[in-house]
C-alpha cells in the first residue's frame, strides 16, 4: 500500500533513491540539492540501503566515480545543482558517450556568476546537447515519480543513456508537500534488476572502456548515440504507460492542461507550470479560452508531438527560465527549439518568448496573466508585439 | 580491411576483444628510437616493468632483456629514464652526456638517424 508523506522535493528524491537502492551513489553536496545527499547518507548509515556511498571531493570526481562504477556493471545514481554540474562537465559527456545508464537528480539553480543559489534553468540547458535524456518535474511528486521511471528508461537495452531528472531549486526542492510514496516492494519490482551489457567486473570476458577513438570510428559511435535517442521517446512512453497503470498516474511526453479547446497557450516547465495552472483556471472563469502545455521530456525533444498538441491554437507563448545568450534575438532555448519544431511541422501561429525567473526571481500569477493577455491580443491581430520579452526585469 | 559500420560496432566505444591494441601499430609516432646496448645491460627488467606500451622484448625463460618491439614503441624514453645502468653511467661520467651516448645501456637516437 502506498502512503502519503510530507516531504520536500529533495527528500522525495532521496526516498526514491532509498527504494531503488542503487549499487553505487557518488555525490557531493551542493545547494539546493544538499538535502538529497544528506538524507541518502542517513539511509546508508541506518542500513536502509546496501548502496556503496562514495563521498567524493568534488563533482568532477562524483561523475567520474559514477562512470567507473557504471562501467563496472553497477546501477548508479548521483545528484547535483548548477556549479556542481558545471564542474562535472567533461565527464557528463563521457557518461553519455560510454552509454552509462546513470540517473542524476538535478535541482535547478542559476549558474554563476554573479554567484546565486536560487532557481533557474541555466544549469540544465548547458547539458542539453551532452547526450543525456532530460526530464522536468513540476513538484516533489513528479521528481519522485520521474526518478523511479528514469532508472527503467536509462537501463532499457534500446536506450542505455544517462537520464537527468530536474526540479526547481528551493521552490520545490525545499518546499514540503504531500507526496504519495509507493510501497517499497512495488518500486523495487518496477525498477527490477539491472543487467549490464558490458560489465567490466565480468572478468571472464575482459573488455576495454574509453580507448582512443579517432576519425576512423568516433563518428560511428556518435551515430549510435543518435539511434539511442531515437529509441528513447517510445521507451519513455512505454515506461510511463506501465508506471501509470501500476501507480495510478498520468505521465506522457508532456502534460496538456485545459488545452483541447484553448485558443492560446503557454508552454512552461517545472514549478512555474503549477502557478500557470492557477492562472489558467482564473482566466477560464472569466470565459477566456486559455490553456497550458508543460513539457516533461526535453531530451529527446518530441518535436512532432508538441507541434501536433499546439496545432489548433491561435497563439503560443513559451516561458524560458534561461537565456541562450547570443542566439537568435537572445531568446531562451525552449522557445528556439519549439519555434523550429512548429515551423518544421507546418504550424504557422504567432509565437513569443518570455524569459523569466532568472536567479530565482519570483514569478507571480499576475505576470503570467500578462503573458496570456498578450497572446489573446496576438490571436486577434495575428502577430506578436515583441518576439522576446524579459519579464519583470527592472528598467 | 573494411572498417565496421555503426550498426556492427559495440556501443560506447567499448572494445570486447582483449589485447587487440597489438593490432594498432604505433611505432610510426616515434621521434626518438630506443637502442639496446646489450653489453651494458644487467637484465634487471626495470624497462620491461615501466614500459607503458609493452614494447620491451624479453626472453622470460632465460630472464634476458632482448630489445624493443619497434612496431609499437612510441619512443617515450621511459625505459631509458628508469634504467639503473644509465643512472650509473651518468653518475660516473656526468649528467650532461647526450641521450645517445654509446656508454648507456638504453640510448635514445633521433628517428631516421643512424645509430
Amino acid at each position: 500500500m502506498s502512503k502519503y508523506e510530507a516531504l520536500t522535493g529533495d527528500q522525495a528524491v532521496a526516498t526514491a533513491m532509498r527504494q531503488i537502492n542503487p549499487d553505487v551513489v557518488a555525490a557531493y553536496p551542493i545547494t539546493p540539492q544538499t538535502e538529497t545527499v544528506e538524507f541518502f547518507a542517513e539511509y546508508v548509515a541506518d542500513g536502509l540501503v546496501t548502496t556503496d556511498f562514495i563521498c567524493v571531493e568534488s563533482e568532477h570526481s562524483a561523475m567520474s566515480a559514477c562512470v567507473g562504477a557504471s562501467a563496472a556493471g553497477a546501477r548508479v545514481m548521483t545528484a547535483t545543482s548548477a556549479q556542481g554540474l558545471a564542474l562535472m562537465w567533461e565527464v557528463v559527456y563521457i557518461a553519455a558517450s560510454y552509454r552509462c545508464p546513470i540517473v542524476m537528480s538535478l535541482v535547478n539553480r542559476a549558474l554563476s556568476g554573479p554567484i546565486n543559489i536560487h532557481c533557474d534553468h541555466s544549469d540544465v540547458m548547458g547539458m542539453r546537447d551532452s547526450g543525456w535524456i532530460i526530464l522536468f518535474s513540476e513538484n516533489g511528486q513528479e521528481a519522485y515519480d520521474n526518478v523511479i521511471q528514469a532508472v527503467r528508461i536509462a537501463e532499457h537495452p534500446d536506450v542505455l543513456l544517462p537520464v537527468v531528472v530536474c526540479q526547481d531549486g528551493f521552490i520545490t526542492s525545499h518546499a514540503m508537500e504531500r507526496v504519495e510514496v509507493y510501497d517499497d516492494d512495488a518500486v523495487k519490482a518496477f525498477v527490477g534488476t539491472y543487467k549490464p551489457l558490458y560489465p567490466l567486473l565480468d572478468v571472464d570476458n575482459p573488455k576495454t572502456y574509453g580507448p582512443l577513438d579517432f576519425y576512423d570510428y568516433y563518428y560511428e559511435h556518435k551515430r549510435q548515440q543518435v539511434e539511442a535517442m531515437e529509441h528513447a521517446l517510445p521507451v519513455i512512453l512505454e515506461v510511463a504507460k506501465e508506471f501509470n497503470r501500476k501507480f495510478g498516474r498520468n505521465y506522457g511526453l508532456f502534460e496538456p492542461y485545459r488545452l483541447d479547446d484553448a485558443e492560446v497557450a503557454v508552454v512552461v516547465t517545472n514549478s512555474t507550470a503549477g502557478t500557470a495552472k492557477v492562472v489558467v483556471d482564473d482566466l477560464r472563469a472569466q470565459g477566456l479560452k486559455v490553456g497550458l502545455l508543460k513539457p516533461r521530456v526535453f531530451r529527446p525533444f518530441p518535436a512532432k508531438e508538441l507541434a501536433d498538441a499546439l496545432r489548433h491554437l491561435k497563439a503560443v507563448a513559451v516561458m524560458d527560465r534561461s537565456i541562450a545568450f547570443g542566439s537568435m534575438n537572445n531568446a531562451g532555448p525552449l522557445f528556439l527549439e519549439l519555434l523550429a519544431a512548429l515551423s518544421l511541422h507546418d504550424v504557422r501561429i504567432p509565437m513569443a518568448d518570455y524569459v523569466f525567473g532568472l536567479g530565482g526571481r519570483d514569478i507571480k500569477p499576475s505576470e503570467i496573466e500578462t503573458v496570456y493577455r498578450d497572446m489573446l491580443r496576438a490571436a486577434e491581430t495575428g502577430k506578436v508585439e515583441r518576439l522576446v520579452t524579459y519579464l519583470s526585469v527592472r528598467e | 580491411m573494411a572498417l565496421k559500420g555503426w550498426k556492427e560496432l559495440p556501443i560506447g566505444g567499448v572494445i570486447l576483444e582483449a589485447g587487440n591494441a597489438a593490432e594498432y601499430r604505433t611505432g610510426g609516432w616515434r621521434a626518438f628510437r630506443p637502442v639496446f646496448g646489450e653489453a651494458a645491460c644487467i637484465h634487471c627488467f626495470q624497462c620491461w616493468l615501466f614500459c607503458p606500451d609493452s614494447s620491451i622484448l624479453v626472453d622470460a625463460e632465460n630472464e634476458k632483456m632482448m630489445g624493443f618491439d619497434l612496431e609499437h614503441c612510441k619512443g617515450c624514453g621511459i625505459c631509458a629514464s628508469v634504467c639503473p645502468v644509465n643512472a650509473k653511467v651518468r653518475r660516473q661520467v656526468g649528467d650532461k652526456i647526450p641521450r645517445d651516448d654509446p656508454r648507456l645501456c638504453i640510448r635514445m637516437v633521433e628517428e631516421g638517424k643512424a645509430e
